[in-house]
């Protein structure tokens, strides 16, 4: 076995069994976790592939942002997860069969897929690294692609803050149209203070 | 026959197929995770991300294997749209919480007619 064939089966045999442990460990914080798992291995089969920009990307929005958010909802929510298991078993046989037939098929697919003779683009003669290759039609040839999943993350942004975001009743906040309809009426009275007397 | 083997392929010894397989079963397990955890929004949150990444590693597979650099980008914006969707889900489950006090997804059925 090649050392590139012995790392595929490494990272393989790790994220199925990562994935496994995702759906049936009984702590949630222990399936994020594992989740993390899946997403490094992941980004290992990546690199294997010689798609390392994907895999740094992997990493960083995955590991760093999707799952640390994960992380923090099972954290703050007070759920009582072991409540929300009971009965799980009751779906168990419909799911079960379900999954077999659909890895079945699957597996099926897989192994007898072949590519078209001719579908096997030639290699550019002139070697650049992945990221450049990326960046060389991502800007051009898939610039409106580019665009619009920055929409959609926009979008995505703006939703959750709208709605996560709570006025509390209590909290002392600015009213920015009250300070700007201030007029000098409102504001100031010119007194004249005769002298001795004060003002009452 | 010319262009049936591809450069990786003979680099590496990994057939094309064996990746597929990979991400087969990965989405199997996704699938089958939300069967099993069907009560709790969190884990059905977490197969669907594991669905995604199998989606993503048969992109970059492709990719790799036809000299194609159209599938990592397809890749990359599979994965835009997967956090964007994890932030807005997350966000259903918390305002949720807040209201309901439980994210029992059996309890989610006030919308019903």
């Amino acid at each position: 076995m090649t050392i590139a064939g012995f790392f595929f089966y490494l990272f393989s045999i790790v994220v199925v069994a990562s994935g496994l442990m995702v759906i049936t460990a009984r702590n949630p914080v222990h399936s994020v976790l594992f989740l993390i798992l899946a997403f490094f291995n992941a980004a290992g089969l990546f690199v294997l592939l010689g798609a390392e920009f994907l895999a740094m990307i992997l990493v960083i929005v995955y590991v760093g942002a999707v799952a640390v958010l994960f992380l923090f909802v099972v954290m703050t929510l007070d759920v009582d997860f072991a409540e929300l298991r009971k009965g799980s078993t009751r779906y168990l046989p419909v799911g079960l069969a379900i999954g077999l037939i659909l890895l079945a098929e699957l597996i099926f697919v897989a192994g007898s897929f072949a590519v078209a003779p001719g579908a096997i683009q030639a290699v550019p003669a002139e070697q650049v690294t992945n990221a450049a290759a990326i960046g060389r039609v991502l800007y051009t040839k898939y610039g409106y692609f580019f665009e619009l999943s920055g929409a959609v993350r926009l979008v995505a942004m703006i939703g959750t803050i709208v709605l996560t975001l709570r006025h509390k009743r209590s909290a002392k906040r600015q009213n920015v149209a009250e300070q700007v309809g201030r007029r000098r009426e409102d504001a100031i009275e010119v007194v004249q203070v005769e002298t001795g007397k004060g003002i009452s | 026959m010319p262009n049936t083997l591809s450069p990786i392929e003979a680099a590496t010894g990994i057939a094309l197929q064996q990746y597929l397989s990979v991400a087969a079963i990965l989405f199997t397990l996704g699938v089958f995770g939300i069967f099993l955890n069907r009560k709790n929004v969190i884990i059905i949150l977490m197969s669907i991300e594991l669905m995604l990444l199998a989606v993503n590693i048969n992109l970059v597979a492709l990719s790799a294997y036809l000299n194609d650099i159209t599938g990592q980008i397809y890749a990359l914006i599979v994965l835009t749209v997967a956090a964007a969707e994890a932030a807005i889900g997350l966000a259903i489950v918390v305002i949720y919480y807040r209201n309901r006090g439980s994210i029992a997804v059996d309890d989610i059925n006030s919308m019903k007619g």
